[in-house]
């Protein structure tokens, strides 16, 4: 079709009619048309390359707004990937991830390029960035961000487009439950994942007699994140004394933080993200809620999802804390070593949990086109859909196909109270087994739509 | 009842940083006239003069992790520590409070060369015109400072010696567990005594009774000889420094970061409005008191009445107010007004 449009010779009529000519001929001949084979694709689709040497791939993060540190880091990722998909560097994950098919030649022997734009960590900021790189670059695949928020837009978008979306930091069930769609991939964990991950942790270190106060930020990934965090800890035995939302971006929180003071609780979880987590947790820290003695028990505080960058914010606020992490950058598996080695030598500086996830969907998404032999996205759905690997870090990983959710080892983490460097700030307190956070694929509802759009 | 005094402390503490800024935006405004949306930027600055002494006196001695191969970690002991030991320690220790000796030159200068560069040049246009620009110039301020500093929130502590809360309960005889941070009733404190100083400023010094005939008749204090268009650019740079000191006592309340300003600019314009355009007492007045029903909206108890009020409450009482009181609860009349 693009020969059509650029010689404006070849029309839509003599395409069909040489279709039918030589499909009738083949089969008078005794031998199988070629359109027939796999891999042969008539259909169109945005983002195809056609006869171009290069395939683009859009990465959408955000670069301005509070998680511009974080877009930073996921875009010096991606750079990584374009590199090593190239053959260029010393190939990172792609000599760990198994089975892989990428040989360091692009993708079906395409060099990858890169289109970037800004979500300004804004749904439609990252909707628009998001339609002008597949309307007007071409991008064969969208993929980043940092919001659960703007991947449910920017999910949303690619399936009316008919482009894939491999999303980046994204932690609310919903973005694989019920805004889950059949373009959307998610490699990063969920609240529900988190929830089964620390919970047991919590028992151990904290007994089973408790109450919990939630503080959770206004919106989607907060909500989901409450609830999760609420069942898993009513299960073993917590009782939930308060759950209060608190506005996105509210900076001061000390009209949240000391009805607890009285609340009878004698644990706080905080349900918060990025600057609102730093902020609601230095401040429960100055109200001395670590200090306190509640019903006999040392006051405890929990931050669900964690990252490095944000133990850097909250300093010595975060020193002993419990959450949970995607991955981090001292595992020692094959695959985590690869990629930071890669990364340090490259930056300076390890790579955070949102670098990872990003890395890790840029290789998987090329290696699905490899497996399909096609950027034509249904062919691609279909190899990610189901896709076991190992060699990435966390394990052992499948992409479930019901959901598009990625399952694998999930981390706790604790702030650590003496950091050997600058670096050093979360320690590993348990790898917590992919059995231990699966659950059913259609426990959070939601339908993944067609295949073709 | 332990409740409701911790909440009023809570608005109180709030209401301070919004007096503050609020106090210096209407100075702005009723001395030179300009609508200063680059005010909030200036608030962010102070507390980046907060975050800069910090960074001087942490400078470190690095002691590489050899234990890390793949990239360069370090181990950062502060020079001050090496060399001074317990005395060094102390000063870093202090380094908010310290900050207040950079930060009031500093602000000063930042103040009058902003007013001197540009503001001046929009004293007659429109104030649409004032708002396009200042809030520009408050967009270039924030990303200059991202770009030295960074997106991420920089944590700053207070002194040890009031890190901690004090048992403010039972003082005024309540239960034990009312506890507040000292360094947030040390901050209204601040706000209370700044307040007063620049009340006292243009009441009780000639100085400040010129600039209060320059805002009530410029035209008569320039006929009698004086030059008050100096003195209203030493004014601007009084603004600028109230709000710089905010800032840097605010760093160990907020952990700040390059869009802190943003974050408090419409609210301060929100209690500019409410309090009356050009009135002193009023944007104090109307600070604190968004500050406290700011406070009261976020009670459970509040919020099961009226799910949700309170992020809108400030926004509420302005609209009920600008309807009741068109010119703000101390406005005068004839300011922004044809």
């Amino acid at each position: 079709m693009s020969e059509t449009k650029k010689t404006g010779i070849v029309t839509r009529r003599t395409i069909l009619k040489g279709t039918a000519a030589t499909t009738g001929a083949a089969l008078i001949g005794g031998t199988f048309p070629m359109h027939f084979i796999k891999n042969a694709h008539a259909q169109t689709f945005r983002g195809d390359p056609g006869s171009a040497s290069s395939v683009k791939l859009g990465f959408n993060v955000p670069q301005t707004g509070p998680y511009a540190d974080e877009g930073a880091d996921e875009l010096r990722a991606y750079q990584l990937a374009v590199k090593h998909l190239n053959g260029e560097g010393d190939g990172g994950m792609i000599n760990t991830i198994k089975p892989l098919q990428l040989k360091g030649n692009g993708i079906l022997g395409k060099k990858v390029e890169f289109v970037t734009g800004d979500t300004q960590t804004k749904s439609d900021a990252a909707r628009a960035s998001a339609k002008r790189m597949i309307e007007k670059d071409n991008v064969a695949m969208i993929t980043g961000g940092s919001s659960s928020g703007v991947a449910v837009a920017v999910q949303g978008l690619c399936q009316e487009m008919g482009v894939i979306f491999m999303a980046g930091l994204t932690h609310s069930n919903d973005t694989t439950g019920k805004d889950k769609k059949r373009y959307g991939f998610r490699h990063f964990f969920n609240a529900y994942m988190s929830g089964q991950a620390i919970a047991p942790v919590l028992k151990d270190e904290y007994g089973t007699e408790r109450r919990a106060y939630h503080l959770t930020a206004d919106y989607t990934w907060g909500w989901t994140q409450e609830e999760s965090i609420k069942a898993a800890t009513e299960n073993i035995g917590w009782q939930t004394v308060n759950t209060v939302r608190t506005p996105v971006g509210a900076g001061d929180f000390s009209q949240y933080i000391t009805p607890v003071l009285n609340s009878g609780a004698d644990v706080l979880i905080l349900n918060h993200y990025g600057k609102d987590m730093v902020n609601s947790l230095t401040q429960a820290v100055q109200f001395g809620l670590r200090d306190k003695m509640v019903n006999g028990k040392q006051f405890e505080i929990v931050v669900p999802l964690y990252s490095r960058l944000m133990a850097q914010g909250a300093g010595d606020a975060a020193k002993g804390i419990l959450g949970t992490t995607n991955w981090h950058w001292s595992l020692q598996d094959e695959g985590s070593q690869a990629f930071v080695k890669s990364f340090g030598q490259e930056y300076g500086f390890p790579p955070s949990q949102a670098a990872h996830t990003c890395y890790v969907q840029a290789l998987l998404y090329a290696n699905a086109c490899e497996m399909a032999g096609t950027f034509a996205p249904w062919e691609v759905i279909k190899q990610l859909e189901g896709f076991e690997f190992d060699g990435a870090g966390n394990g052992p990983t499948l992409y479930r196909a019901e959901d598009h959710q990625c399952f694998k080892d999930v981390l706790v983490v604790r702030g650590k109270q003496e950091p050997q460097s600058n670096f050093d700030l979360l320690e590993v307190v348990k790898q917590v087994p992919r059995a231990q956070v699966e659950y059913p694929a259609d426990m959070f509802g939601g339908e993944l739509g067609p295949y073709q759009v | 009842m332990d409740a409701i005094f911790l909440q009023i402390l809570n608005g109180l503490d709030k209401g301070g940083a919004y007096a503050l800024i609020a106090l210096g935006l209407t100075l702005v405004f009723g001395t030179l006239g300009v609508v200063n949306f680059a005010h909030g930027a200036i608030f962010m600055m102070g507390a980046f003069c907060a975050v800069t002494v910090e960074k001087i006196l942490t400078l470190s001695m690095r002691v590489r992790d050899e234990s890390v191969t793949f990239f360069e970690a370090y181990k950062e002991t502060p020079y001050l520590e090496v060399w001074f030991g317990d005395t060094g320690k102390a000063i870093i220790d202090w380094s908010v409070p310290l900050s207040i000796i950079l930060a009031i030159p500093v602000m000063l200068l930042i103040g009058i060369v902003m007013e001197r560069s540009l503001i001046r040049y929009f004293y007659k246009r429109p104030h649409a015109e004032q708002i396009l620009v200042t809030f520009g110039l408050a967009i270039v301020l924030q990303e200059l400072v991202k770009s030295f500093f960074g997106a991420n929130p920089l944590p700053q502590g207070a002194p040890d010696i009031v890190s901690g809360s004090a048992a403010i309960g039972a003082v005024f005889g309540l239960g034990e567990a009312v506890v507040y941070p000292w360094w947030r009733l040390i901050y209204l404190a601040f706000s209370l005594v700044t307040i007063g100083l620049v009340f006292s400023f243009l009441h009780f010094t000639t100085y400040g009774m010129v600039v209060r005939a320059g805002m009530a008749d410029r035209e008569t204090v320039e006929l009698l000889g004086i030059n008050i268009e100096r003195r209203f650019t030493i004014v601007f740079g009084i603004a600028a420094v109230v709000a710089g000191l905010a800032g840097v006592m605010y760093t160990p309340v907020l952990p700040p970061d390059y869009h802190l300003g943003m974050d408090f600019l419409v609210l301060s314009f929100v209690v500019v409005v409410v309090g009356g355009m050009g009135s002193l007492p009023g944007a104090v007045l109307a600070g604190f008191l968004l500050g406290i029903l700011q406070s009261f909206s976020s009670m459970t108890e509040v919020k099961d009445i009226f799910p949700g009020i309170d992020q809108i409450i400030i926004y509420l009482v302005a609209v009920v107010i600008l309807l009741t009181r068109p010119r703000g609860l101390m406005g005068r009349r004839g300011v922004m007004e044809s």
